[in-house]
């Protein structure tokens, strides 16, 4: 049988002060998101970023926590919602800003936009628009890394709207048949757009969907970046070693709307709810934890606060100003050898006798 | 020159390339124990082992995405629908996936794969299994659409296919697999997006592609025989269209008629009749006239299906009336 780990006991007893470096990190790039998708909002709502925009606050202890306990060479897939991946990952905040701008300077050249954020070099693929599309994805980088026999490790990340959806089981089913080193992280954020978890899918627990697959399983608590990381570590390890996929069942909470047209409440969750689970903030979980361990002290928490706000000041400055992408852009990266551009007047394309 | 079977040079292609480099592999279902729904993949799982030959359950969306994720990080796969028929459940993959990969990651991450797999209209196998889909993939900007009609164009276009470095959508004739031919010995590669003139002739063009290229073949045959010289050109590739031997050869003629076993609405011939149109309108003695499947679900009864689907001799029909030829005459 599969693990499942639905009772784990917390970390107990005091923080390692000799991680207290790594400790304080995480709450810098916490802050960075939170700071960072503030920031975006407030773009956003000056038209300097279009389209949809779906922000991160609320869930950065999950993208921080688990994205900590990975390597160099592992892969990454995301949903739409997933700037604070990218900044976790270490992409920097003004290649981000840039390409939700959509700006030359951006990771995508300004032709992917918020919802489609890659680094390559550091094996952040995506980014992806379509529910539990790249679930599949994840699982073909898992496939690639049993077929070279590396110690890569996919992850994919989705939201809990997903695993109604046939690509998460049409994948977990692959992964779990075939051993893949693939963890699925689900950000179980209560809703999918609007619709709460319990109008949607006919069980609750998320979790319980792995048994389908004899896969295993455990479900986190998102608002603690400890307790996520633990977690995430454990997958890991399964994974890397075991060459065994995992099903995370991470519980958390959106702070705003679905994206940047819907209100922090109203339809389908009461004011009352939100502040409710504000109280469960996860930076502010985190800062007092150290604060109260003695690792950090109110005045470090509020200079590191500022010194991430002068980075996404920055970032914003430095997005603003960036040039568009060329004209030429247009027509570049379609395909992998350049092709004849096509007539102006037509849209057709014209051949080239590769 | 050795005549196969383009069943077997489509293997020899497989075979080949996965000798060539170990990071092409083919998975789908049935590929490996079963040796292939259409025994196209038939001794590759005895000679790679089921490392490199991935029998998959019945999960279209699920293996498609595999092979993009997997092309994604560099590998080659060759990812086999059983038909086109069931890829339409794997469809987001190819088109929002496969497709727009490179373009949304601004140039980074290309997608390596190849999807293959027979299509168009069969025998008898009533309306989901017997159909045309190279005019979807070939709407979808980032994807290379091929279909060869020979054996020897099956080998050597599998080859390139692999080797490409963008996701190719690679329908073979699921009425070709038993034909034969003649296929080059040795090394034989046939580059994408180049069309193939397979009869010369001064009277009229029949542009067609895949099955519809026998049947060309063979109305020219009869066209000869009263007169009438007709060039057929095998488009070979539909995205991207080889628009230059397209209209050198119209351009010579001044009449054509473009064949194709889809619907007409939007297909491919609509296509090409647009292109034709607005670069050699001069050159044109009549309208360019279309010869498509009929614009209904396939039948299964096979008289209702022979009235629905291509053959040479509405072909003909299509040639003298673009030629305003009375055959009564």
């Amino acid at each position: 049988m599969a693990t499942t780990a639905r009772s784990r006991p917390r970390p107990r007893g005091g923080l390692d002060p000799e991680r207290a470096d790594i400790y304080r990190d995480w709450l810098r790039q916490m802050l960075l998101i939170r700071r960072f998708e503030e920031k975006a909002g407030e773009a956003y709502s000056l038209g300097k970023i279009g389209g949809f925009c779906h922000l991160y606050i609320g869930q950065e202890a999950v993208a921080v926590g688990s994205l900590a306990a990975l390597g160099p060479d592992d892969y990454i897939t995301c949903s739409y919602r997933e700037h604070g991946h990218a900044l976790a990952r270490g992409i920097s905040a003004r290649t981000v800003m840039a390409e939700l701008f959509g700006k030359a300077a951006g990771g995508s050249k300004g032709k992917g936009g918020s919802m489609h954020l890659f680094d390559a070099s550091l094996g952040f693929l995506g980014g992806h628009g379509i529910v539990g599309g790249h679930i599949p994805l994840a699982t073909g980088m898992a496939f690639a890394a049993k077929y070279r026999d590396t110690e890569q490790v996919a992850v994919c990340y989705f939201g809990e709207a997903a695993v109604n959806n046939g690509a998460f089981h049409e994948a977990l089913n692959m992964a779990a048949l075939w051993k893949l080193p693939a963890i699925y992280l689900c950000e179980n954020n209560r809703y999918g757009m609007g619709t709460a978890l319990e109008r949607a899918s006919a069980i609750y627990d998320i979790s319980e969907r792995a048994s389908s697959y004899d896969m295993a399983n455990e479900v986190v608590d998102g608002q603690d970046v400890l307790i996520m990381h633990a977690a995430m570590e454990r997958a890991v390890e399964r994974a890397r070693t075991g060459k065994l996929p995992t099903l995370l069942e991470v519980r958390t909470y959106r702070f705003m709307g679905h994206s940047m047209s819907d209100p922090i409440h109203g339809h389908y969750r009461t004011k009352e709810e939100v502040e409710g689970q504000r109280k469960r903030d996860p930076i502010a979980v985190w800062s007092q934890r150290l604060i109260a361990e003695g690792l950090m002290d109110e005045a470090g928490v509020k200079a590191l606060d500022k010194r991430v706000g002068d980075e996404v000041n920055d970032a914003y400055q430095f997005a603003d100003e960036a040039p568009d992408p060329e004209a030429e852009e247009l027509y570049r990266d379609v395909y992998a050898t350049p092709r004849a551009e096509p007539d102006a007047d037509a849209g057709v394309t014209i051949p080239d006798h590769r | 020159m050795a005549v196969v079977t383009y069943r077997d040079a489509l293997n020899q292609a497989l075979r080949e390339e996965m000798q060539r480099d170990p990071d092409v592999f083919l998975m789908g279902e049935e590929v490996g124990v079963y040796q292939g729904a259409y025994k196209v993949s038939r001794g590759l799982l005895d000679e790679f082992g089921p490392r490199r030959v991935v029998d998959t359950p019945i999960t279209e969306l699920g293996f498609a995405g595999v092979g993009v994720g997997a092309a994604m990080v560099g590998l080659r796969p060759v990812v086999e629908f059983m038909t086109w028929n069931f890829a339409l459940l794997a469809i987001d993959q190819l088109v929002n996936s496969a497709a727009k990969m490179r373009y949304m990651s601004g140039g980074q991450v290309g997608v390596p794969a190849v999807f293959r797999g027979p299509g168009g209209a069969a025998l008898q196998l009533a309306a989901q299994h017997s159909q045309a889909f190279e005019s979807y993939y070939a709407h979808i900007p980032g994807l290379t659409v091929v279909m060869p009609a020979t054996p020897a164009d099956a080998k050597g276009l599998l080859k390139s296919a692999i080797r490409d470095d963008n996701p190719i959508v690679f329908i073979e004739g699921e009425m070709l697999y038993n034909t034969k031919g003649e296929v080059p010995e040795g090394e034989h590669v046939v580059p994408l997006g180049q069309a193939d003139v397979k009869r010369s002739g001064g009277d009229v063009t029949v542009i067609c592609h895949s099955k519809t290229v026998a049947l060309a073949l063979k109305a020219a045959e009869q066209l000869a025989g009263e007169g009438v010289e007709a060039e057929v050109v095998d488009l070979r590739t539909i995205r991207p269209l080889d628009t230059e031997t397209i209209l050198n050869s119209v351009a010579r003629t001044h009449r054509c008629v473009v064949a194709e076993d889809g619907w007409p609405f939007a297909g491919v011939g609509a296509q090409v009749a647009d292109t034709i149109q607005r670069e050699v309108f001069d050159e044109l003695d009549a309208p360019v006239l279309r010869v498509t499947g009929a614009d209904v679900p396939m039948p299964y009864n096979k008289h209702l299906e022979r009235a629905a689907k291509v053959d040479a001799g509405k072909i003909v029909a299509a040639v003298n009336e673009v030629l305003y030829r009375d055959r009564d005459e």
